[in-house]
């Protein structure tokens, strides 16, 4: 059964292939469209199959790794050998990021049928949408670095190509002069950011070969074991692939292309920048969990860029009145809890917020689409209001997303968001600090979901009278049902101890995090009341911070511009994103720029390169300039010089 | 009989016609300078033949001067056709191909 593992990658790829090649041809939107969603779909069924038996067999044996073909091949025989294969690993961590990706996907390009009708660039959006999978599936499912960061760049590739799908559409991005940048511009700020990430991930890769010898997962975590502790290559390793998660993930300092990406179609930004792309990095912490329990100075690192990055982009969200950017921020800070996680060593809760995270998100996203859709494109939630009248199932779907972001059990946000809370808590390497940013975190996070429902749904109309907005349609529509029942049903694959839970969640991905748990030395808790208080605690947060959104946007909505009006300074800190953009302009792009321009184009390459080829050019010129007058035209000198060779020659001959 | 004074009357009547190759304007001149180079190899020959009682050297002569003859028909022919162009037999005129 495990040999039809590389399937769930190929039909993607021919789902790719057959849109590319042929899919201009195709007129017929329907069948493009169930093409496109048909190959994400059977890819999803085959990833179940497989779940289901493996929840059949015992926990040592739900490992399976398929070699394909040996892909490089180096230096064999020797030390520094090197062998990758294309091979694809299905064990309980990658099997849960499969269905993820296939699943949430494949609801998103049903939605997409419906959302990009009328586009004449149709099948290419199909094309794309299908090629990230393929990235992502392959991402997941590696078996080594090597072919993880194929996944990676692909991903990256593929944001790209989406983010700039509209291309030439004016649209601002951060940094840019108003008014001169489009979403191609986006695409290349995503891309570029990016890269940055991805220069420190190879970094990692080529410390972790010359550390281990391999750069393949079993290999490299089977030699972590027996690597000492405080080695301070594990640390770097340990910082450099952070960084590389930092920028995939959207963290402190390289989350600046996020927002800015939501240039493209919605469901780019559901798929890509929420439930998928952006979670490559929490996976890829995930996977390395031994090679961080080596290096806990970099957890410390992640678990206070996590807190940091949560709370800096809630506050933001807190003030943005376009509806996708505030989703943008709102997955930046989630984002960060993920980490925070992570950091704090509670891999399991990290993937489980993953999971919650990638139901509600996209819902979230999904539900903005319908409504921009409805209110024919406009996004800027001070121009909408009331629109639960008119789009009553996106309202209540969109309601049960909030509900589950804020945290409200039994929604999933709460088991999911709690636990990373307790965990940040009570763990040996969290601390209160660390828990009460993420409360605050929690608390600013209600506010500003039930700020946007509050603006976009309830409350008057603001919008013109000639805007008429009506319900989407049911391709749309169901994937949005389906998505509000998995964030209400969702969370109970984790619920704790002590709520007299399984933690099924926790327990399917033991084995994966075993060997990492040993390393720190950590020992599970006892169910303590602490935990209760907390819990009451974080949930009494959430629901202060709805009462206060509703009561400020629906009741007394004058309080919000007198606060607007009190703090002006803090609004418009808030507003232009901590002027992050701009700083990043001033110190980075700006010189950089002006050395390549001044120094590296006018000064380098004009002068010096430039006048080295012309240069010599002009000096054999000047050498001719001289020897050319050899040629006078008299016969005679030619001649006279002829003759004085013969002389030469004879006198040559007759001293020899 | 003696062979040094042939040869060195043939040197120094070649030496006569190199100069005047070298260092004359007119082209007629040139010519019989070539001429004259032409005639002291064929004396020096001539000598060489006597001296070792070999016809060998005769018979080149013969061919030399036919040689010389056909050249000079040429040579004038070009000098003609050069004067009807530029009328002038100054060599020192004939430069266009130059730098």
């Amino acid at each position: 059964m495990f040999s039809y593992t590389p399937l769930i990658v190929l039909f993607p790829l021919l789902g790719f292939l057959v849109l590319g090649l042929f899919g201009s041809r195709i007129k017929n939107e329907k069948l493009l469209g169930i093409l496109g969603s048909g190959t994400v779909g059977l890819s999803f069924l085959v990833a179940v199959t497989l779940f289901v038996q493996m929840l059949g067999m015992h926990p040592e044996e739900r490992k399976h790794v398929v070699d394909l073909f040996t892909w490089i091949s180096a230096f064999t025989g020797t030390s520094s050998s090197l062998s990758v294969s294309v091979a694809y690993q299905v064990d309980q961590l990658s099997i849960l990021m499969t269905l993820i990706v296939t699943g949430v996907g494949f609801l998103i390009h049903v939605y997409s049928i419906g959302y990009m009708h009328g586009d004449p660039g149709f099948w290419r959006f199909f094309a794309y949408l299908n090629l990230f999978i393929f990235a992502m599936l392959n991402l997941v499912l590696a078996d080594n670095f090597v072919l993880m960061f194929l996944g990676w760049e692909g991903v990256g590739l593929c944001s790209y190509l989406l983010i700039g799908f509209w291309h030439d559409r004016k649209f601002e991005v951060g940094g840019y002069k108003p008014g001169t940048s489009t979403t191609s511009d986006a695409a290349k700020k995503a891309f570029i950011v990016n890269r940055i990430g991805d220069f420190g991930f190879l970094l990692a890769m080529f410390l972790i070969f010359v550390n281990f010898g391999s750069l393949n997962f079993d290999a490299v975590f089977g030699r972590a074991s027996v690597v000492s502790e405080g080695n301070s290559a594990m640390v770097w390793i340990g910082l450099l692939l952070f960084l590389g998660a930092t920028g995939k993930s959207a963290q402190i300092p390289l989350f600046v292309w996020l927002p800015d990406a939501m240039a493209g179609p919605t469901p780019v930004s559901a798929l890509i920048h929420a439930a998928t792309m952006v979670t490559a990095g929490v996976y890829m912490v995930a996977r390395c969990s031994v090679l961080y329990a080596l290096a806990p100075t970099a957890l410390h690192v992640m678990a206070i860029v996590g807190a940091l990055t949560a709370i800096m982009a809630a506050t933001i969200a807190l003030v943005q009145n376009d509806i996708k950017k505030v989703l943008a921020y709102s997955t930046v800070s989630q984002l960060g809890y993920m980490f925070l996680a992570m950091g704090v060593a509670a891999f399991s809760a990290g993937i489980f917020h993953v999971l919650t995270h990638a139901f509600f998100k996209a819902l979230l996203f999904l539900g903005s689409g319908a409504v921009i859709h409805a209110m024919h494109d406009e996004q800027d939630i001070q121009k909408m209001g009331g629109l639960k009248h008119q789009l009553p199932t996106t309202y209540k779907t969109f309601l049960i997303g909030a509900i589950a972001i804020a945290g409200i059990p039994p929604f999933a946000g709460f088991f999911s968001k709690d636990e990373i809370l307790w965990r940040a808590f009570s763990s040996e390497y969290g601390s209160i600090g660390l828990w009460a940013i993420g409360v605050i975190g929690a608390a600013l996070t209600a506010f500003y979901m039930f700020r946007l429902v509050s603006l976009t749904f309830e409350g008057e109309k603001r919008y013109g009278q000639d805007l008429h907005p009506h319900e989407a349609p049911k391709t749309m529509t169901i994937p949005l049902i389906i998505l509000a029942v998995l964030s209400i049903v969702g969370g109970f694959v984790g619920i704790p101890a002590s709520l007299f839970g399984g933690n099924s969640i926790e327990q399917w991905l033991e084995p994966i995090f075993a060997p990492a748990y040993e390393k720190l030395r950590m020992e599970p808790h006892p169910v303590e009341i602490t935990e209760y208080l907390l819990m009451l605690l974080s949930v009494c947060v959430a629901g202060a911070g709805i009462y206060c959104a509703r009561v400020v946007y629906l009741r007394r909505s004058k309080l919000a511009d007198s606060w607007k009006a009190k703090y002006p300074g803090t609004y418009r800190f808030l507003f232009n994103k901590y002027y992050v953009d701009e700083m990043y302009d001033t110190v980075i792009v700006a010189p950089t720029v002006k050395v390549s321009e001044g120094f590296l184009w006018k000064g380098i390459d004009v002068k010096v390169i430039d006048g080295i080829v012309n240069g010599s050019a002009k000096l054999v010129g000047m050498l001719a300039d001289v020897i050319r007058r050899v040629q006078t035209g008299i016969a005679q000198q030619y001649a006279t010089i002829f003759v004085g060779g013969i002389l030469l020659l004879l006198i040559w001959l007759i001293v020899q | 009989m003696e062979l040094q004074p042939y040869l060195l009357l043939s040197a120094i009547t070649f030496v006569i016609g190199v100069v005047g190759v070298l260092s004359r304007r007119n082209a007629i001149i040139v010519f019989m300078s070539i001429e004259l180079m032409l005639n002291s190899v064929n004396l020096s020959l001539v000598a060489f033949s006597a001296f070792l009682g070999d016809v060998t050297g005769q018979m080149l002569v013969f061919f030399a001067m036919t040689v010389a003859a056909a050249e000079a028909a040429i040579g004038l022919a070009i000098i003609i056709s050069m004067f009807r162009n530029k009328q002038t037999v100054n060599i020192d005129d004939i430069n266009i191909l130059k730098w």
